[in-house]
């Protein structure tokens, strides 16, 4: 995820501080990582370096240093842009756990039970996950429901290779 | 689309609708059979009543093709090579009417009988198959000393009215005219047809509509079977491009076939069961497998009209449901169905009833008038059935599970079961209107002779006249075992010298020859000794004992059994004075129920044997503990004269014509019945088969079987019971009218028990043997599905 | 072995239809309040699992504790009065009689225990408004979709307050955004009557929303919680 689009079209809205800006994010996308202030503060500078956003006034007093950006017509152009952007899906070609299925077969280990861990793994993540959604907000379950959607697929994905792991030992092993 | 033409894309659309029908795997088989069998059963029932035309001519012109004597009389037969002699010597043998002739030719080449290869000689005789086995069997026993002749050949099915036919030829070399017999040169008699009564022409007509409308539903059920699972399929074949149009001409192709399948089956059926004829004797009717063939026009009429109305039907039942490509719309609320067009159907039926008037066969317009005011007045129930079945259920709310399961499956489906039941009514209200009838009009047909069994049993009558015989009689029956009693009198008549001879008999009295022991139970006589002769009045016939009066004075010269009184013969009279002091008695209730009037002698004041024209008959009191005693009595008639007659007296005699046709209603309600209860026993268990599932989930959640099945029988009963109201009163209602029509009272309001009983028993059947498929559908096997 | 404390158990379930065996060795348990989903393959015999656990079919060998009681030894109308008082079910389809209404095929399960019908249908009614389809009370199955009909099924099997509620591929035949709200409402629903839930589904998803996963492959089970 693109910080610094998602820092300027917040801008779009209206001219804002600093903090002010970190505090939004936080609280729209950053369930799991909430920005760290520096985080905020080097972004700015490059989005003020590369002119898409400009400091639209500074406040003064106790503290750190309380400026307030406003985003730039270069900015808006650049936020345009990045929204209508497809993002490239995913493939997930290589994949770890297909790597350890490989090598536990070719070392005679059991493929079964480490698949079955993984399940059992992946399940437990789920139902966090699920109890996470239904205590919380729309935006929880979203966001939940996006990773339970993937972390379905993945056990989708164990199961099917559970069922063929006869017909991949006798691929990978060595006649 | 690109059609070669509209005739041939129709066909194609037929075809496919046969397509399914054959190829839908078992599913599709089971439907189509059902299907098949139910019609084949409606088939079945409908060439059977086509039949009843054929049966009934040719089992009568057998009949009459083997009659002698009738039809033919005052014609002299002159003796010639081809002519015979004969008796008839038919008689009882317990409860079985034997029937045939004793034969004498007269030259070499006598007339054959039908049926027969060559006549029997002297002490031979030829017997049908069934006579044959019965004198064989130990049963036959009493039988074979009665007609205690050679078997020398068998009589064949054309000379024959059934298999189960006793009938015999044999010869004689004794009998002649003299003694009763007489000659003919050939065996027939033409007999002109009797027109049918005009109250059995209503039964008939009542009959044929109590049989074919319920034969109308059935089908129309049978084509139905299935038909959620044939919609589903359907909306599958819009899916893939079909317009409505052609979805209609498929489900008319698939119900054609099974249709199709279904009347050829109705043949079959039609063809073994009439084959039930050869080895058992059903309801009395008698008669060959053979006879029972439909009429041609009848039967090319059953086999075009079926498969045309089933299509119809067909196409009627798509007219409420939509199908569209993703599944099949039914119009969900269902119009209520409103009554003002059902009632004027029944109403114009009752008023045709009342209008009409008693007709006889020949009365076309009458006959007509007749059978449209009872077809429009049952089918009058059929209309109404289903919309007070649908407002009766209507208003019904609470009850138990299973009332309630039951009344909601009524509330949203009422069309199916009021259908089935509407049969049942048909059959229920004309079987109670037709029992009313034949019960209203029992007193016409039942002929109460007011015979004394008590005093006399059985009765003989001779074939010729004869003193000698009477006494004869009288000595031999009396010599017989069981016979307590036995009066024999020589019966004829007397007339004054002087009066002029009256073919009417309005000059004659009765004149009965017999002796003292004989004369006591017909007058009440002080004192008799052989010699004397009473005037007996009081005889219940006041001109009778008018006649009496006028024309016996005591002293008046008769002339007794002067041929030419009665037939104009020739035979001379024999003169014969009453004594001046002859005693005038009182008469006395006879045991055959008569009360004579007239003259009686004993043979000392008369000679029998010189009264040509009399009549001698006998009247024998049995004693009923020994066994078959009648045919005891039979076996000593046959042997004192082979022609003679005998009888029981039986308090009432039924007369035969109503007797079969009642015979034949009760036949015809009771396969009525069966075929209705068929159809909802099939439509039932097609219900529960589609809810298969659902019933392995209620049994999950701990239903009761019997929840279940009480509520099934609910299903049943609820529309049974308000269809059986509403029968028996139109039955009682129509059967009132018709007595009304024959201007009959009613005499008994409660026959539609038995009738309604009949139909209660049907819906137990009906849940009874829904209830096997009930609980194998009640497993959770229907849980495992999908 | 029957784990301690728990409501309902099985161990080495054997069954078989015909010459296919559809459980071979299966054990399982669940505790008071607990919602295990049972998960598996199509044909792998989880719905077998189920059937033999609520006691609708009986297995071939192994035995079934439930409170105490040996479930294989109870007689056919024992085990369907269990089935009628502690027990609840959800399927996948077909499952509501389409002629009674909603409030109706609730209050079904009340009236088959002898409930008046004033009372089951009162109680139907608060079920019916805790699945939030009390709006379709007065309607028939056919009339509702099939969310609101999977919704008025929940409520159905949770209406006698049962201990052990058994569902089979409760959300099978809806979209994922009903079948989300409908395993919500059925959870919630469980947890707040303190009922067990077997919970028998092929989609993961669904199986989140349990406390513990039973895997059966190929007739034999497998307490993941124990793969640790």
């Amino acid at each position: 995820m693109s910080i610094g689009h998602t820092l300027l079209g917040l801008l779009e809205a209206g001219p804002r501080h600093g903090y002010d800006l970190k505090r939004t994010f936080d609280e729209t996308f950053g369930h799991d990582k909430p920005l760290h202030y520096g985080q905020v503060y080097s972004t700015m500078s490059r989005l003020l370096k590369n002119g898409l956003v400009e400091v639209d006034g500074v406040e003064s007093g106790g503290g750190p240093e309380r400026k307030r950006y406003a985003i730039t017509e270069a900015g808006v152009t650049d936020v345009q842009r990045w929204l209508a952007t497809p993002e490239k899906p995913e493939p997930y070609l290589q994949s770890t756990l297909y790597t350890k299925v490989v090598l536990a077969l070719l070392t005679h280990r059991d493929a079964a039970e480490i698949l079955d861990a993984q399940r059992a793994e992946h399940l437990r993540m789920m139902r966090m996950l699920t109890d996470r959604k239904r205590k919380g907000d729309l935006a929880d379950q979203l966001i939940c429901d996006h990773a339970l959607f993937h972390l379905e697929a993945d056990l989708r994905w164990l199961e099917l290779t559970a069922a063929r792991l006869d017909r991949l030992a006798r691929e990978v092993r060595p006649a | 689309m690109s059609l070669p033409g509209p005739l041939s894309g129709r066909l194609r659309d037929l075809g496919l609708g046969v397509r399914f029908a054959v190829s839908g795997g078992r599913e599709g088989w089971t439907r189509t059979l059902l299907t098949a069998i139910g019609v084949g059963i409606g088939v079945l029932v409908l060439l059977g009543a086509a039949s009843v035309p054929t049966f009934l001519h040719k089992g009568n012109a057998r009949e009459h093709a083997r009659m002698l004597g009738m039809g033919s009389s005052g014609e002299h037969v002159h003796r010639s090579d081809h002519s015979f002699l004969y008796v008839d010597v038919s008689s009882q043998y317990r409860s079985d009417q034997v029937s045939g002739y004793l034969l004498r030719p007269d030259g070499a080449h006598p007339a054959l009988p039908p049926g027969v290869d060559k006549v029997p000689g002297p002490g031979e005789m030829v017997v049908s198959p069934a006579l044959r086995k019965l004198l064989a069997s130990p049963e036959g026993r009493l039988l074979k000393e009665r007609y205690d002749y050679r078997v020398v050949g068998t009589v064949h099915d054309a000379g024959l009215t059934s298999p189960f036919d006793l009938y015999l030829y044999a010869g004689s070399s004794t009998i002649d005219t003299a003694h009763g017999a007489h000659r003919a040169d050939r065996y027939g008699a033409y007999l002109r047809p009797q027109p049918l009564n005009p109250v059995l022409v209503v039964m008939v007509v009542l009959a044929c509509v109590v049989l074919l409308v319920p034969v109308a539903v059935f089908i129309a059920t049978a084509v139905r079977f299935g038909g959620e699972r044939r919609d589903r399929r359907l909306a599958a074949l819009r899916l893939v491009g079909a317009d409505a149009r052609m979805t209609r001409r498929t489900a008319a192709g698939e119900a054609l076939f099974g249709t199709l399948l279904g009347v050829a089956l109705g043949g079959v059926f039609f063809l073994g069961a009439r084959q039930i004829l050869a080895h058992v004797q059903i309801w009395g009717l008698q008669g060959f497998p053979a006879d029972v063939t439909p009429m041609p026009a009848l039967a090319a009429l059953i086999l075009l009209a079926v498969p045309l109305s089933a299509v119809a039907v067909t196409l009627f039942a798509l007219r409420s449901v939509t199908i569209e490509p993703l599944g099949v719309v039914r119009s969900s609320r269902p119009r209520p169905r409103r009554l003002w067009w059902r009632l004027p159907v029944p109403a114009a039926g009752v008023a045709l009833l009342l209008t009409a008037e008693p007709v006889d066969a020949v009365d076309v317009l009458g006959l007509v008038h007749i059978a449209a005011g009872v077809l429009l007045s049952l089918l009058g129930l059929v209309l109404v059935l289903p919309w007070l079945v649908e407002a009766a259920v209507r208003r019904l709310r609470g009850g138990p599970v299973p009332w309630q399961l039951a009344v909601r499956r009524l509330q949203l489906h009422s069309g199916g079961a009021s259908r089935a039941v509407a049969g049942i009514s048909i059959a229920v209200a004309g079987g109670i209107a037709l029992q009313m009838f034949t019960v209203g009009i029992d007193a016409d047909f039942r002929k109460t002779t007011g015979a004394d069994p008590k005093r006399a049993q059985f009765g003989a009558l001779a074939s010729y006249p004869s003193g000698a015989l009477a006494q004869r009689m009288v000595d031999d029956f009396g010599a017989t075992k069981g016979v307590k009693k036995v009066i024999g009198t020589v019966e004829s008549w007397a007339r004054p010298q002087r009066a002029k001879a009256d073919p009417r008999g309005a000059t004659t009295v009765s004149f009965t020859v017999g002796s003292c022991g004989s004369l006591r139970e017909l007058a009440h006589l002080s004192s008799c000794e052989n010699g004397d002769a009473f005037r007996v009045t009081e005889s219940h016939d006041a001109q009778q004992d008018g006649r009496l009066q006028k024309l016996a004075r005591p002293g008046t010269r008769l002339a007794v059994d002067d041929g030419r009184d009665l037939y104009g013969g020739t035979a001379k009279p024999v003169l014969w004075t009453l004594p001046k002091d002859v005693p005038t008695v009182a008469s006395r209730r006879a045991p055959d129920g008569t009360y004579f009037g007239g003259i009686l002698a004993t043979p000392g004041a008369i000679d029998p044997s010189r009264l040509h024209n009399a009549t001698t008959s006998a009247e024998i009191q049995v004693d009923e503990s020994v066994p078959d005693v009648y045919d005891l009595v039979r076996n000593t008639a046959f042997r004192i004269e082979p022609g003679m007659r005998t009888w029981n007296f039986r308090d009432v005699q039924r007369d035969q014509q109503y007797t079969s046709i009642r015979s034949g209603v009760f036949t015809a309600s009771a396969l009525t019945l069966t075929l209705i209860a068929a159809a909802m026993l099939v439509s039932q268990i097609e219900q529960l088969r589609e809810r298969r599932r659902l019933l392995s989930v209620l049994v999950a959640y701990g239903t009761r079987r019997s929840t279940l099945a009480w509520s099934v029988l609910w299903q049943t009963a609820l529309p049974v019971v308000l269809a059986l109201a509403l029968a028996v009163a139109g039955g009682l209602g129509l059967g009132r009218l018709m007595l009304g029509m024959a201007h009959k009272p009613v005499t008994d309001w409660g026959l539609w028990l038995p009738l309604a009983g009949v139909g209660l028993a049907s819906v137990a059947t009906v849940t009874l043997l829904s209830l096997p498929p009930l609980y194998r559908w009640m497993r959770p096997d229907g849980l495992r599905t999908e | 072995m029957t784990p301690a404390g728990s409501l309902l158990s099985a161990t080495d379930l054997r069954k078989s239809y015909g010459s296919t065996p559809a459980l071979d060795g299966a054990s399982f348990s669940v505790h008071p309040g607990e919602i295990v989903a049972v998960m598996g393959p199509s044909g792998s015999g989880k719905s077998t699992l189920l059937h033999c656990l609520a006691g609708i079919v009986a297995p071939d060998a192994g035995t079934i504790t439930y409170d105490g009681r040996d479930l294989t030894s109870l007689t056919d109308a024992e085990r369907s009065a269990l089935r009628r008082g502690e027990f609840g079910f959800v399927f996948q389809f077909g499952q509501l009689v389409p002629e009674l209404t909603c409030v109706e095929n609730v209050a079904l399960p009340l009236r088959l225990n002898g409930v008046k019908r004033k009372d089951a249908e009162r109680r139907a009614r608060a079920r019916l408004e805790q699945l939030e389809v009390d709006d379709v009370a007065g309607k028939r199955p056919g009339e509702v979709s099939g969310g609101q009909g999977q919704r008025v099924a929940v409520a159905r099997s949770l209406v006698t307050d049962p201990r052990v509620l058994f569902a089979d591929e409760p959300t099978g035949a809806l979209d994922s955004l009903n079948g989300e709200r409908v395993m919500e409402l059925l959870t919630d629903a469980a947890r707040e009557a303190r009922a067990a839930v077997v919970l028998v589904t092929h989609e993961a998803r669904v199986a989140a929303w349990s406390d513990r996963e039973v895997v059966v492959r190929d007739g034999r089970s497998r307490d993941m919680e124990f793969t640790r």
